[in-house]
This record gives structure tokens, sequence and C-alpha cells, in this order.
């Protein structure tokens, strides 16, 4: 079995930023991840990003991904990268095993950080396994990354971030998007993408929810239905919208499965998505020497995600003797970043979240 | 359907691949995966449920749901929407559990 | 009305524009009415017209008198919040970000469109600016009549 100095699990935003601060203390790093390339659910965001310029706002999401890629290639000689590997065992004797040409391979870590992202939610009504029907996700991954378009008239399920975004790119991609629908009274996410969205004709329905698909063989209308205040359906308001496409944008939860393998202290956190790894204030889970960052480690944004990377691999390299000079004080200011990042209202629930799983002896 | 033209994106001509869906010829492009091959072609059914026989398309396009199985040069449980689409492959839709022979 | 369908009450709109005296000069109207994790509007201004603080969930606030209407913040904004209005006779003309196709061609009469997305009146195409530092956000000079100066939000294309 080879050993590795340190292993990264995924290389979306998280991971790659981990892996690059990680090297940049001399420390050797093993990136892997499952798809055919780098960058993580960034490859296929066409939109400009919010943040900071630390964490490269205005940048479009794509872009972003080629940069944090080309910083992992200037240190070429201490990261190497393994994509089409899943990694699909984590043992208890710091040991992970990865699935790679239809082959498994072992290899033995000193530290470990596991960037997994997170996975789409589902919702339950009738028929919700036509095809057709989507996650958000799978949406951008068909259009924008294999430039097939996913249906011509769609309605879209959710207005957070996500749904309001999906929707905007779908219409740039010369979908229909026919309605956007959200049962609870209010627009999820920013109000910027709501009004230009808006502002293009679509309807934004809220208290609205999908309550059937109907099709055969494909989905090709659904059955919408009004919510009262108290969330209950309202008979008689049952609208039929034909459609050919419905994409599904209702949140992600925490691809956790991994660290529970592995033993990790777990908990339920709505408000992080899921299930989320115990974390102290370096992201070091319950497990010594193993690590999380990004949306693992609950759901949020790219730009966290980066941040949390940047810090994970600072932190997993000094705790295996790669600390550098200034660490405290990079260490201090990534911290700063999240916290300047999470402050305003939509950090509301971040923070509510964090708080529920910081470790009692917070480093 | 494909995407021609996009006000953020470049989608250049790719070398057409061939391959058979359940026994007709179709194409797809250098890049696709299996699902969106099929997908650009109009076929959102992959395969059938093992015990209700209900429709199964792709729902998560990352290798995540196992919603997209299929059986692709006899080998069942492939999932087609992260696998890379190659020259004369043979994909079929999976009815039940599938045969390994 | 934001928070359930998008669309901004007149009186927000109206709070984010200068008096008409100020108009005679192009100046940058933000409609970002909410406190979120953004501050592209305020580094990118060449001007530093645009103040957010060292807190990014402070809403951007414009220093009219520093502004030159450039449109620099227009095309950097992601949530595609800003544009620039100038009032010259009885024309009202705005710098609007567009990221669809086809662009509008200058000098064609697209259709003017509201906040909620409804066509209000024609919209004449004076200029689209597209260069790399705008990084695919093409910056469309457009002029409505004046009586729409609070009501016009972008344009669309006629045959849709
Ligand atoms: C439509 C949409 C719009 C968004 N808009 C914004 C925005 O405007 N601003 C913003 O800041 N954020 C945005 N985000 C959020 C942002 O994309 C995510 O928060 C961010 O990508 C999370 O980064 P990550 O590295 O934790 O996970 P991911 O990007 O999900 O990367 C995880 C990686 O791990 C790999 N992986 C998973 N399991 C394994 C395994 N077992 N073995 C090997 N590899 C594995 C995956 O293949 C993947 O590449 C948006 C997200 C979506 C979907
Ligand atoms: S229009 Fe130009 S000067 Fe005015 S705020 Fe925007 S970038 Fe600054
Ligand atoms: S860049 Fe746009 S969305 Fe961001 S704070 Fe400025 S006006 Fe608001």
């Amino acid at each position: 079995m080879t050993n590795k100095e340190l292993i990264i699990v995924g290389g979306g935003p998280a991971g790659l930023a981990a892996a690059y601060t990680a090297a940049q203390t001399g420390c050797h790093v093993l990136l892997i991840d499952r798809n055919p390339q780098m960058g993580g659910q960034l490859i296929k965001q066409t939109h400009k990003f919010f943040g900071s310029e630390k964490q490269f706002a205005k940048t479009r999401g794509l872009n972003i991904a080629k940069k944090l890629i080309s910083d992992v290639e200037t240190c070429s000689d201490r990261i190497e990268i393994i994509c089409d590997a899943t990694v699909v065992g984590l043992y208890a004797d710091q040991v992970v095993n990865v699935l790679h040409n239809e082959k498994y391979y072992k290899y033995h870590f000193d530290a470990l950080i596991i960037a997994t992202g997170a996975g789409e939610k589902m919702l339950a009504f009738e028929n919700n396994d036509l095809p057709g029907i989507y996650g958000a996700g799978a949406v951008q991954t068909l259009m924008n990354l294999y430039g097939v378009l996913p249906g011509q008239n769609i309605v879209m399920v959710g207005s957070g971030n996500i749904g309001l975004i999906v929707s905007y790119q779908l219409i740039q991609a010369g979908v229909h998007v026919k309605a956007l629908l959200e049962a609870a009274p209010k627009i999820g996410g920013y109000k910027v993408h709501a009004s230009k969205l808006r502002r293009l004709g679509v309807d934004i329905l809220t208290q609205t929810t999908i309550q059937r698909a109907i099709g055969n063989g494909c989905v090709n209308q659904i059955e919408t239905i009004e919510l009262d205040d108290s969330w209950k359906p309202i008979k008689g308001t049952e609208k039929l919208i034909d459609v050919d496409a419905v994409c599904i944008a209702v949140g992600l939860s925490p691809l956790y499965q991994l660290l529970a393998m592995g033993g990790a202290e777990l908990k339920y956190v709505p408000e992080l998505g899921g299930m989320v790894p115990i974390v102290d204030g370096l992201h070091q889970t319950t497990i010594n020497n193993i690590f999380v960052a990004g949306d693992v480690a609950g759901v949020e944004e790219a730009s966290s995600a980066i941040v949390e990377g940047y810090l994970s691999g600072l932190a997993a390299a000094a705790k295996i003797g790669y600390q550098q000079p200034d660490y405290q004080k990079s260490i201090a200011d990534y911290q700063q970043q999240l916290k300047n990042l999470r402050s305003g209202p939509f950090g509301a629930k971040i923070r509510a979240g964090l708080k529920k799983v910081e470790a009692k002896t917070n480093a | 359907m494909r995407i021609f033209k996009h006000p953020i994106l470049d989608f250049p001509k790719k070398k057409v691949i061939h391959f058979q869906f359940d026994g007709v010829e179709f194409s797809g492009v250098e890049g696709d995966t299996i699902a969106s091959a099929l997908y650009a072609n109009g076929i959102k059914k992959l395969s059938e449920s093992v015990e209700r026989h209900r429709a199964r398309g792709l729902y998560c396009a990352i290798g995540n749901c196992s919603s997209c199985y299929m059986t692709v040069d006899h080998i069942p449980n492939i999932k087609t929407c992260v696998t890379p689409l190659s020259e004369g492959m043979i994909v079929e839709s999976q009815i039940g559990k599938g045969v390994i022979r | 009305m934001l928070d359930k369908t998008g669309v901004a009450t007149p009186e927000q709109v109206k709070s984010r524009f200068p008096q008409p005296e100020q108009l005679l000069k192009p100046k940058a109207i933000i409609e970002c009415y909410e406190d979120i994790p953004c501050n592209p509007c305020s580094t990118s201004c060449p001007f530093h017209a645009i103040e957010i603080g060292d807190d990014i969930n402070n809403q951007p606030q414009l220093n009219v008198d520093l502004c030159t209407g450039c449109g620099i913040c227009v095309t950097s904004c992601p949530g595609l919040a800003i544009m620039t209005a100038e009032i010259r006779n009885n024309l009202a003309i705005f710098k609007i970000p567009y990221e669809f196709l086809p662009y509008p061609e200058p000098n064609s009469i697209w259709n003017g469109v509201n906040r909620d997305g409804k066509v209000i009146c024609d919209a004449n195409i004076v200029k689209v600016l597209l260069t790399n530092k705008q990084d695919k956000t093409v910056l469309v000079t457009v002029s409505v009549d004046k009586k729409y100066l609070y009501d016009f939000v972008t344009v669309r294309n006629k045959n849709e």
C-alpha cells in the first residue's frame, strides 16, 4: 500500500483551494475526484459570482474553476491529481479505498481532507420519478457542460439562488421557463436574481407547489396547487401546465457518507442541509487528522467553500509537520473572511447551523 | 436538442461518435456522456425500474443517484450520466437488475 | 412585492434615482435592496463613487457627485442590478446590461420592458458595447420617451 502525506477527496472549489495552500507549505498532496475533470459544481456555472475580490467576485463560476485549477497546476511537483476516481471507502487505520478504471487502490494517509460537496434533494409528489424531471444541477450539467437542452418548456420548482440562477441560465440557452414555483410565502434567494428573472417575464409563484406530474415515459404536464398560510393545499386552485421538463431546486444535502464510514461524529442540522460533521475551528472532525471543507461541512456557497479549503489545507499540513512561520496569521485571516461572508441576514441560517456543530474543545 | 449559440459559452463543432441504442444507430459527439448523447437525440427514457417497471431517466447527472443505469457493451448497471460515449458502443435499456455474462 | 414577485415597488425604485436635475449627466441607478455579501460594484468603480464599507453585506451607497455614469459598474454587478440613467430633452437614456442572443443592433427599435416583464414602449438602441473586460455582459445604450424614466428596465426583441 502506498503512503501519501495528505489526501484530498473532491476537486471542487474547496478541494482545489485546500490542495493549493497545503502544497505551498511543502506538503505532498494527492487530489482525487470522481468526475473526468476537476472543478466540482463550478465548471457548469456561467454566471458572475458574488462575494468580494478575495473570493473572485464578478468572475464567472467556470472561470473561477479555471483559476483554481491553474493555481494547483503551478504546484504540480507536489500535487498529484487523479480524475475519474471515486473514493469508496474510509477505514479506521487511516486508509482510503479508491475505485479507478475498474480497479481498487488503497492508500494510507497522514492527513485527509474530505471535500465531497453536496448532492441534490428530491421532492415528494406523484410521479416524481418520470424522466424529464431533474435536479437543478443536472439541468446545468446537461446544458452548460454538454450543450444539450433538457427540454423546451420547463417549470422550475424552488426559488433559492440555485432555482433563480438556473432559470436565468435556461433562458440564456433558449428554453422557455413557464413558471417558477415556491411553496414558501417569500422568494428564498437574492432579490437581485429574482428581479432579473421577473423582468424577462417569468412568473414567480409563491405559496404554490407541484402536486403531480403527468406523462407516459416522459413528463408532459404538471399540476400545481396553491398553499395557504399553514402550508396546506387550497382545493380548487389546481392548474395544469404543459411542460417537457421540470427542474427541482429544493436544496442540497452534504455528501457525508465517507465521514460516516470512517466513524466521524455527525449531527443532523437542517440549517446546513442535513447530516454534517462536528468540527473544530480548524475544520478538523472528531477523527484525528481528518478535516473537511466546503459543502460537505454544511451547504453554503463557493466563496466560503474556497476560503474553507484554503484554511483546512493549511491546518492539515500544519498538523503533519508543515507549519509556516505566518501560520497563525493566515488562519486568522481566513477565519475573518468566513465571518465576513456570513455576517449578513442571509448568513443567519448558516451561523445558527454552525453553532450546533462546533466541537466543545475548540482549537 | 443541442445548443449551438450561447451568449456565454462556446459550443464548437465536435467529432461525431456513432453508437447503438436498443438496436438502432444513433450519433453523439466527442465529449458526450452516454446519457447526454441520448438526451440530445430526444431520448429521455433510459431504462425501467427494477420492480414496478417505471420509466427511468437521469436525475442528478453527476453519478450520484443511479437513476440512469443502463446496460453498456453487455455490462449492466453502468452510470450513463458520467460514462463517456465511445465509438461503436452498444447501449441498451436495462430491464430488471441486469445480468452479468 | 419584491419579496413575493421580484418586482420592486415604485417607491423603492424612485429611492434609487437622484433628482431629475442631477440626471442631465448619466448616473448609476443601483437597485440592490438587500444586505447580501457582495461588493464588485464598489471595487470596480474607477471614481470611487460607490461605498459599501468593510462589511460586504452592506448595501451600496452612490455618491452622485462622483459618479460619471461611465457604466463600468453596470457590467460588473453579478446581480445585473445596476443601470445608468440620463435625461436629454424628451428622452430618457439608459445603459443596461444584456446577456442574451441575438444582441441588439444599433439604430434598431426593440421593445422597452418594465420591472414586471411587460412591454411598455419602443426602445431605440443607440449603442452596443462589448469589450473583454465586460466578460460577455453587453452594455446597451438605449433611449426611450422620458415619461418611462422610472418604469423602463430592459429591452426585448420585437420578435419574441
Ligand atoms: C446552480 C448553482 C448556483 C450557485 N451559485 C453560486 C454563487 O453564485 N455563488 C457562490 O458562492 N456559490 C454558488 N453555488 C454554490 C457552489 O457551487 C458550491 O457551494 C460549491 O461548489 C461547493 O464546493 P465544494 O468544493 O464543497 O463542492 P463541489 O463543488 O460539489 O465539489 C465536490 C467534488 O467532490 C467530488 N466527489 C464527491 N464525492 C467523491 C468521492 N467519493 N470520491 C471522489 N470525488 C468525489 C465531486 O465529483 C465534486 O467534483 C451555486 C451552486 C449551484 C448548484
Ligand atoms: S457609472 Fe461609472 S462612475 Fe458611476 S458608479 Fe458606476 S462605475 Fe462608478
Ligand atoms: S455588485 Fe450588484 S449585487 Fe453586488 S452589492 Fe453591488 S449592486 Fe448589489
